[in-house]
Parts: structure tokens; sequence; C-alpha cells
């Protein structure tokens, strides 16, 4: 018999995935070591249960007043893939239309490419200093990082995305990165760093929100470049989207002289009626709300109206390696609402910094080894206990479950030597093929009885590699007789 | 010969990534639910929209056709106080006269961040949509251009009841994808802390309709 070598990653056809070394798709931990952290970390549980519940709880009672919300999740389901499997033509189209409004349209084949072109684009105004609207494909990029090594300021308008740019931290959520902090840390990082802010602030939602206000505004006005990412964008018409709240990007889309738009080429819908099915899919599923404040919608550039200068850079960045994955290319279907995370009894334990990525949460653990080659993110696809509630909510019904389950099955493939895990199980199989090996293995087993000295479970600090499984789950301690033994007992060894 | 371009590169691998066979891609159902099935401007639908905009705490006011100007001149009152001035508020330079408040500055070719310390800005909509309690405003002379229903901080936007439509896709369809559009649901509002919403950030922090009809 000749082995068989594995194929490695067969389905990803050589496709290159996210460079290493820029970018925020990796952490530089595991999950369960970073998970294990979080966990200790009292003030970030309470702070994460009592954000996700309220969403969640928001989020049910507007979905509930659609009679027709299972016909729009299937639509935009539907739509998603059939643009998919047509995605060539329709970046095509969006750039003639784009080109044809006035717009420039830029390619990029990875973060690198793209922060080079930005980086470029600014330079070229003259400015030193741009405002952003908040965009998880330049957070993904490390667009930020990129500006800043070529001494541009950047300025998150965001509140979240300002909070955590201010506190120099890390966004934990898509749509609210700042969900790891209270009112009372906010007020905390916002006395100590905005210059001239009001020493008798409060920690009232309304006041912090006030103050944030006030720090910006000047520099809305001032601003002469702004950069956003896009929420859709419409093939036939060239019209870009973004989805928000507070009003930053509005001014960010408004009133800058040059606006830089960074997108995820998934990111594009073939027709602007497909926007019916989005824009109510979207808020409800996000927020909470049965609108956001504001859309914005523009194409290319309107004489006398906002920018005069629009460039429009589309980013590939792995999405096409994950396109070449059949099982995991609906992950590029996400519209970022965010809806998996607030459901996930793992998100909400661990919160989105343990998952080393900016996409965190059931979509991130699928969607960041598939860009970056699942080697690099091997352990996000166990990050989950497969309980289903994401593909519940998830508006355009990506089955993040059944990626998961792919994914390991693709990492486990991947693994050149078999894991101790593989032998423990290799060796199992031999054990329970075998009644009187079986019969001796349980009673060797009641040894455990000794180490766990009365508790219900086993010591979690085992040696290696028994450790790799124990750390994160735990091990009833072995019961005084085995099943077959208190039958025995019972009612005798008799037929 | 020149390396390939980005962009031959990126639908290069787009191609590589769907195959030579790729599926066509199926007909989507719009099985979902197009329209309210009631007519625009259909007082059940009015009552949806005021319902759906106050609460987002933003103020309705309602008028017959011909009370418009009053009615603006009343919200204005309401949103801005006592001691408010007339030139402190301006209108979208197609505003219907008849709707006009005498003595408003009209909106012109202005640098918009001049327009950011008026007091107050009056504008038309393109379309209301009742169920999500949204107006949209469309970049024509009547709604003006985007600054104006952004920097001043309070916003008046007049609607008339033939604008106003039951759903979303119902919505979408008399809008003009070609001009740059904002829709506005509610005044400016984040959920960033600790997801609980709180009216006025950056965009205008009272909204007060005038729904006309």
């Amino acid at each position: 018999m000749t082995a068989t070598v594995p194929p490695k990653a067969p389905t990803f056809l050589g496709l290159p995935t996210a460079p290493r070394g820029v970018g925020h798709l990796r952490g530089d931990r595991s999950f369960p070591d970073a998970a294990r952290e979080a966990l200790r970390d009292g003030q970030l549980r309470a702070n994460l249960g009592h954000a996700t519940s309220t969403i969640r709880g928001k989020r049910g009672r507007v979905v509930a007043e659609l009679p027709d919300w299972a016909q729009l999740r299937e639509a935009g389901r539907a739509l998603k893939a059939a643009t998919m499997a047509r995605l060539d033509d329709h970046l095509e189209e969006l750039e003639r239309q784009v080109t044809a409004r006035g717009g420039v349209v830029h390619w990029a084949r990875d973060a690198v490419e793209a922060n080079e072109i930005v980086t470029r684009l600014v330079q070229a105004t003259g400015t030193t200093e741009v405002v952003k609207v908040k965009s998880m494909a330049t957070q993904e990029i490390g667009l930020n990082e990129a500006l800043e090594a070529a001494g541009l300021d950047v300025y998150e308008t965001d509140l979240a995305e300002l909070i955590v740019q201010l506190g120099e931290d890390k966004p934990s959520h898509i749509l609210v990165p700042a969900i790891h902090k209270n009112r009372a840390e906010i007020r905390e990082i916002f006395l100590r760093t905005i210059p001239g802010v009001d020493p008798g602030l409060t920690d009232d939602p309304r006041h912090l929100a006030m103050a944030a206000r006030q720090h910006l505004r000047e520099r809305f006005l001032r601003a002469r470049v702004a950069i956003s990412g896009a929420n859709f964008a419409v093939a036939e018409t060239g019209t870009l989207t973004v989805v928000e709240s507070e009003g930053n990007g509005r001014m960010c889309l408004t009133l800058p002289e040059t606006l830089i738009t960074v997108m995820g080429i998934e990111k594009i819908v073939p027709t602007w009626r497909d926007l019916e099915v989005f824009l109510q899919l979207l808020p409800r599923s996000s927020t909470g709300e049965r609108m956001n404040p504001y859309t914005s919608t523009w194409a290319g550039v309107t004489p006398g109206d906002g920018p005069q200068e629009f460039h429009l850079v589309l980013l590939d960045n792995g999405r096409t390696a994950v396109l070449a994955d059949e099982v995991g290319r609906e992950a590029l279907h996400c519209i970022r609402c965010s809806a998996c995370l607030n459901v996930c009894p793992v998100y909400e334990r661990a919160g989105g910094h343990a998952y080393g990525s900016v996409y965190p949460g059931p979509i991130g653990a699928v969607l960041s080894p598939m860009l970056t080659g699942v080697e690099d993110n091997a352990s996000l696809p166990y990050a989950s206990s497969l309980c289903g509630a994401c593909y519940e909510v998830c508006p355009v019904a990506i089955d993040i479950p059944s990626i998961l389950v792919h994914l390991r099955a693709e990492h486990v493939e991947a693994q050149e030597k078999p894991t101790a895990e593989a032998l423990a199980f290799r060796g199992l199989a031999k054990v329970m093929s075998n009644p009187r090996l079986w019969h001796l293995t349980q009673r060797a087993a009641k040894l455990g009885r000794l180490i766990s000295r009365g508790k219900p479970t086993l010591p979690n600090a085992m040696p290696p590699p028994i450790s790799g499984w124990t750390r994160s789950r735990d091990l009833p301690t072995p019961p005084k007789e085995t099943f077959v033994e208190s039958w025995v007992r019972e009612h005798g060894s008799g037929s | 010969m020149t390396p390939p371009s980005a962009r031959e590169e990126v639908l290069g691998r787009i191609r590589t990534a769907l195959g030579p066979d790729r599926a066509t891609p199926a007909e989507v159902a719009r099985d979902y639910r197009l329209t309210d099935g009631r007519p625009a401007g259909d007082p059940a639908l009015l009552e949806l929209l005021v319902d759906r905009v106050e609460d987002y705490r933003a103020t309705v006011l309602r008028c017959p056709p011909d009370q418009v100007d009053v009615t603006v001149l009343a919200a204005l009152e309401l949103a801005l106080g006592a001691g408010w001035a007339r030139g402190d508020v301006v209108v979208a330079p197609g505003l219907p006269a008849e709707w006009r408040p005498d003595g408003c500055d009209v909106d012109d070719d202005r640098p918009p961040v001049q327009l950011a310390d008026r007091a107050a800005s009056v504008t038309a909509v393109a379309v209301a949509i009742a169920e999500t309690g949204t107006l949209v405003l469309d970049g024509s002379p009547a709604c003006g251009r985007r600054a104006l229903s952004l920097l001043p901080d309070c916003l008046v936007c007049v609607v008339t009841a033939d604008q106003v439509v039951g759903s979303v896709p119902e919505g979408l369809a008399r809008l003009d994808p070609l001009r740059p559009l904002t829709m506005v649901s509610g005044p400016s509002a984040t959920s960033d802390i600790e997801l609980q919403r709180v009216e006025g950030v950056h965009g205008p922090r009272t909204l007060m309709v005038v729904l006309a009809g």
C-alpha cells in the first residue's frame, strides 16, 4: 500500500492569503491562552455581559416586527451567493461606473499595496492630517499605522474608535469596538487624554458623547482628506454606501475636498434594488434599530456637493483565497452586523481581544483563518462550542458552524506529524474495540479518584500532553464503580 | 513582458477561485414584502411615520398643506427656544417659497463650513419611509446640499403626505442612486457606550419634522 500524503489546503488553488507582518488579522497568542487571561477579568466579563444582553433584546424585538424576516434573510443569502459567482464582472462594472462619474478606482492585491496607495494619495494632497470613518477594512490592513509611519496624523471619528484610539487600546467588537469598556472607564480615558476637557465630566453617556463632539468638531471643519470604508457598493450605478449613527461619517463624506474609500472586493452588490434587502437586514441585526440614524450614498463626484476628488481602493488581501474555498466562501457574504458576536457564549465570556484579529466572534473565527491561511490562526476554528446560535441570527444565513468544522478538518489534515490528540483517539479506538482492555482501563481510571481528592472534577493542571486537553475542559472524577459493576451489584451477573 | 497590474491579478485570482465551470447564479426570489399594501399618503401610513419618527425622539408637527410656513416657524420656536433670530436659520435654495418663513437665510455656494454656526436648517425631503421612520434627502434644490442638513444643530424637514410610503423597497424605488442621498432616521445618535442609545453626537442633535396634509 502506498502512503497517501494529505493534500495541503486543496481548495485554495495556491491563491495568496493576507501577508504576514502587516495589519491586524493575527494575534500574538493562541485563543485559549488569550481567553484564559480575559476570563479572569471580572470587570470585562461584567461589561460584555451587560452590553451583549442589552443588544440581544433590542435585536430580538425589531426582528420580530417584520413578518417577512425569513424571506429577507433568504434573499440576502441568495443575493450574496449570486454576486460572488460573478464577482469579476461586477467589479469591472463598478469600476466603469465610478470612473464615469468622476471617481478614480485603484486595485490592491493586499494590505501592503492598499496602505501604499492610500499613503501616496494622502501625501499628494499636501495635507498632514486625515479624519477617518470607522471601517473594518482599514483596521484589517493596519492603515493607521502605515499613515502614522509616513508622518501623517490620523483621527478616528467614530465614538468607540476614538475611545480605542485615545486609550491606546485595540478594538474588541465589529460594531462597538469599545464594548469592553464601561462608562466609568471611558470617562477616565477622556479626562486623561482630551486636552481642555471639562474636568467636571460625568460618566453619563450623553455627557461623554458631548465631550467627543466638542473634541472632534474643529477637526471636521478643517479636514481636507477623509478615509472611509463602505458597507455596500452598487455595481450598476457606482453608488457607494456608508451606514452609521453619529454623523461623523457624514462629516467625513461631505466636508473634506478629498475622499478615499477602502473597500473589500466582497462588499459589492449588483443592483440598486438589492439594497432594499440589505438596508432592512443590517440595522435590525446590528444595533437593533429599525433603521440606523444616517445612511449616506454617493456615486463618484457631485459638483457643488461634497468631496470633489474621490478615490476607491478595491482590496483583495486574502479574499480571493476565501472565494476559492467552496465551503468557506460563504463567509464573504458577511455584512459585518456583529449579531453573531452578541449571541455567542464564547465571545460573551472571552471578549474580542482573545481572538487576536480585528474580526472577533464566530464570523472572525472563520474569516480570520481563511484570510491568513488556517495555520496562521489555527486555534480560532476551535474557539466555539458549535452551538449554532450564530447561524440562527446571521441575517444572510452564513452556516458558521459548518465552516468551523470544515476548517478544523483542514487544520488536522495539514499536520505532518500526528498530534497528541490524534494518538490518544487512536489508542482509545483500540481499547474500546477490546472488552478485556476496556474493563482494565476503566478500573485503572479509578485511580483518578486519588488525584481529585473528593472534588467532582480532576484538577486542570495535569502534565503535558494531557494538559492540552484539560486546561480548557473539566474532566469529571471517575465514579466509584462503573456502570457494569453497579448493574452486576444490583441485578447479579446472570442474563 | 510587463508584470500584470494589480487589477489584472485580482481579477485573475477571482477567475481562478471560481474555476472554469462556475455555476450560473440562480434567480433571487424576491418573495419578501415589496409594498406595504397601502398607497403613498394613506392616513394610516402617516400615523405610522409619526409613531416611528417620535420613537427616535424626534418631534413631529402636523399641519394642513397651506400652513407649512407657520408650522415651520412653530417648529423652530420649539427647538431653538426664546431669542432665536430668523437670520440664524438657513433654508435650502429650492424650498418652495410658500413654506419659507420670511427673513430666513437662503443657502448658496458659500464654503460649507460657514454653515456650522447656524442654529437650524430647513429642507424638504425626497421620500419618507413610514415603517422605519426614515426621511431621505436627495441633494435636489429643495433638499439642499448635504452639508446643509448636517452642520446646523437643528434640522427641520418638511414632508408632504404624498411622499410617505410604507416600506423600504417602495422608498428606494423612488430614489435616484446617482444623486448623493442621505437617509435620516431620527437625530444623530450613538450606541457606543454600553450599547445604550444616546441622541445627539456629530449630526444635528434636534430633528423636527413638519408633516403637511
